[in-house]
């Protein structure tokens, strides 16, 4: 896809340790089109943040991208050298992280830091950028922003701050968001209140999101497409409508059918037998086939590739056309 | 912040008080002060004279009002060797220890710092590993060591620095300072590395600890997700949240500074309270000593009220707990 904005190939995050290298993002591949939100769910360690740090290039040591490219608006970004890829970082992608509580310096006035970062970024004087700002708060729903910006990030309660950090997050005008369970930490009544503003300012802007969450309710609401990640591979992508009433990967299934709805308050929930594997352990072939119910010989033997199944695609041999020869 | 002062300023009285009421009792009950005074062959009635004239024999209770009273009005009384005014003796060696002090202070912090961030950034650098090592060794060489092993380099072997004394000084009116002459400049150097290595050694480790902690700080990690420079990253976001903390330690260190300088007085002959005190222990001349425990004191009390002061300057939050408290 050469008009997408962000263009992941192959990519692999690999943990150097003394075991060996261990493999959490394994040869995960997607696009992102300018203002498409690309949900990505998953349970803990599917890979998901990892997946995000990877493309802003914040992986912490040890952990490295072993292989695989990382493309932004056609330049390939992943072998950027510092001080090229901190001025990708906030200016070209922007990050959101899941606590809004620690996310921002507690010493630091929230003016100064949105201050800070957009003249790391553009040349401006310290009044514009402080009128801009401004701008972007009252933008991002503070009351009074005006009077507000001069708080510390204590002065405000925590759906407050995680607009702050929205605001923070755009302020250079990026061209990819990528929201890292932007409201995981947050009550709920206020989760759906920073889904809208993150969905409205990044509209308004033509922004394209990565919004990594565990939240199905949040991916229905507001991604065009999703992804679905399992033990650091992407098992199932699609349209988001497609992925979520027609679910073909049996993971994406059992996900699926775990979530709890009112009109079907029928005794247990549903659950998906066994749990993730450790990235020490993760099984030949298809990474889910101990978990499955529908795994066949082939599934403990070869890993399968995303391939073709309705309008989405899924890594599983259940799509399989007899006829295709794999490489 | 008005509550705030005055509720500090109380309790460092309450501190102040207790110290004073030691430095009594040492100064009433260790030994007797009379004998202390008097020769050998002083008559009996001397001796009930000079009891009756010192207040020695009112209740104790008026007798400890009086020692607060004359201590608030600086008289620590006379000193039983040197036969002079303590108040005199300790306003001669101030300066001489405060300057030495403070000369500690600002090389372990000018040093310790930087050495600190450093090692707490690049923490697999070689450069980290020679300053921890390094740092390891100041840590663990008693302090009169580091002072002989600096006098045998920089004084014996290479000739360059004094070995001891404090060199030409200049007095500001009661202040004779050591600051504005070369030959006191000089002589500073040696007994303010000695002084200074343990507490340099403190701050560098303690400022790593705290950078390692602060860099794995969600803003921090946003704060590179922001795209800002690392200068601004290192210096402006991690460093300053790390200073409550190190401005704790560095504030009670430059404390035992003050009052733990004896052994580094005594062996480079710095003409400054800790020798006098030391001078007073063997005489047991037990004036000086009180004066000294209650002058050790208030500079404690000072200083932590100072640090308390700046807490407030660098951490915001602080001030809102202060004005709820």
């Amino acid at each position: 896809m050469p008009d997408s904005v962000l263009s992941v190939r192959d990519l692999r995050v690999g943990f150097a340790t003394r075991h060996g290298t261990l493999v959490a993002v394994d040869g995960v591949s997607f696009d992102i089109a300018p203002g498409e939100v690309l949900g990505v769910v998953g349970e803990s360690g599917a890979g998901k943040s990892l997946t995000g740090a990877a493309v802003i290039g914040l992986i912490e040591a040890p952990g490295r991208i072993t292989s695989g490219e990382v493309w932004l608006a056609g330049r390939r970004i992943d072998t950027l050298g510092a001080e090229a890829m901190r001025k990708v970082r906030g200016r070209r992608i922007g990050m959101v992280f899941q606590d809004p509580l620690t996310s921002l310096n507690p010493l630091y006035r929230i003016g100064d830091q949105i201050v800070e970062t957009i003249r790391a970024h553009a040349n401006v004087s310290e009044d514009t950028a402080r009128e801009r700002a401004i701008a972007l708060l009252q933008e991002a729903g503070i009351q009074g922003a005006r009077a507000r910006i001069d708080s510390y990030p204590h002065e405000f309660s925590g759906g407050m701050r995680q607009r702050v950090v929205l605001a923070l997050a755009l302020c250079a005008e990026p061209d990819l968001l990528i929201a890292d369970e932007p409201t995981t930490a947050l009550d709920v009544s206020i989760q759906a209140q920073i889904i809208a503003l993150l969905k409205r300012l990044c509209r308004e802007r033509g922004t394209a999101v990565m919004l990594i969450t565990h939240d199905m309710g949040v991916i229905a609401e507001t991604a065009d497409r999703v992804a679905v990640m399992y033990a650091g591979r992407i098992v199932e992508i699609g349209p988001v409508r497609e992925v979520l009433r027609n679910p073909r990967h049996p993971y994406t299934k059992g996900l699926m059918g775990a979530i709890p709805t009112i009109a079907a308050r029928t005794g247990r929930l549903v659950q998906i037998p066994g749990a993730m594997p450790r990235l020490a352990a993760i099984p030949t072939g298809c990474a889910f086939h101990p978990r499955c119910s529908q795994a066949f010989d082939r599934c403990y033997s070869e890993r399968p590739e995303r391939m073709p199944a309705g309008a989405a695609e899924a890594a599983c041999w259940l799509f399989a056309e007899p006829t295709r020869v794999h490489a | 912040m008005l509550a705030f002062t005055i509720r500090r300023l109380f309790e460092a009285l309450v501190v102040m008080l207790t110290v004073a009421l030691l430095a009594f009792v040492l100064f009433r009950y260790v030994g007797d002060p009379v004998s202390q005074m008097v020769g050998q062959d002083t008559s009996l009635e001397d001796r009930t004279r000079l009891r009756l004239e010192l207040g020695l024999d009112d209740p104790v209770y008026i007798q400890f009002a009086r020692f607060v009273g004359n201590a608030v009005r600086f008289d620590f009384g006379i000193s039983y060797q040197v036969k002079q005014p303590v108040t005199r003796l300790i306003a001669e060696r101030m300066p001489a220890t405060i300057e030495l002090a403070l000369a500690a202070a600002l090389f372990a912090v000018a040093l310790g710092i930087p050495m600190g961030v450093y090692t707490g950034i690049h923490r697999d650098s070689w450069l980290s590993k020679l300053f921890l090592t390094v740092s390891l060794i100041g840590i663990s060489l008693p302090t009169f060591l580091i002072g002989i092993l600096l006098i045998y380099i920089f004084a014996v072997w290479l000739n360059v620095l004094p070995s001891f004394g404090r060199g030409d000084t200049i007095p500001i009116g009661f202040w004779r300072t050591g600051l504005l002459t070369a030959s006191g400049l000089k002589a500073l150097v040696l007994p303010a590395i000695t002084l200074g290595l343990f507490q340099m050694t403190l701050v560098t480790r303690l400022v790593r600890s705290e950078m390692l902690e602060v860099l794995r700080t969600d803003y921090i990690k946003f704060a590179r997700a922001r795209g800002l420079p690392e200068r601004a990253i290192n210096f402006g976001h991690a460093l300053r949240n790390t200073l409550v903390p190190v401005i704790t330690v560095i504030g009670l260190q430059l404390g035992s500074i003050i009052a733990f300088a004896i052994i580094t007085e005594t062996v480079f002959q710095w003409p400054g309270m800790g020798l006098m005190f030391i001078q007073a222990v063997q005489h047991a001349d037990i004036p000086v000593m009180a004066a000294y425990l209650l002058l050790v004191a208030f500079l404690f009390v000072l200083i932590n009220f100072i640090v308390d002061l700046i807490y407030v300057r660098i951490d915001p939050r602080i001030r809102i707990l202060r004005r709820g408290a």
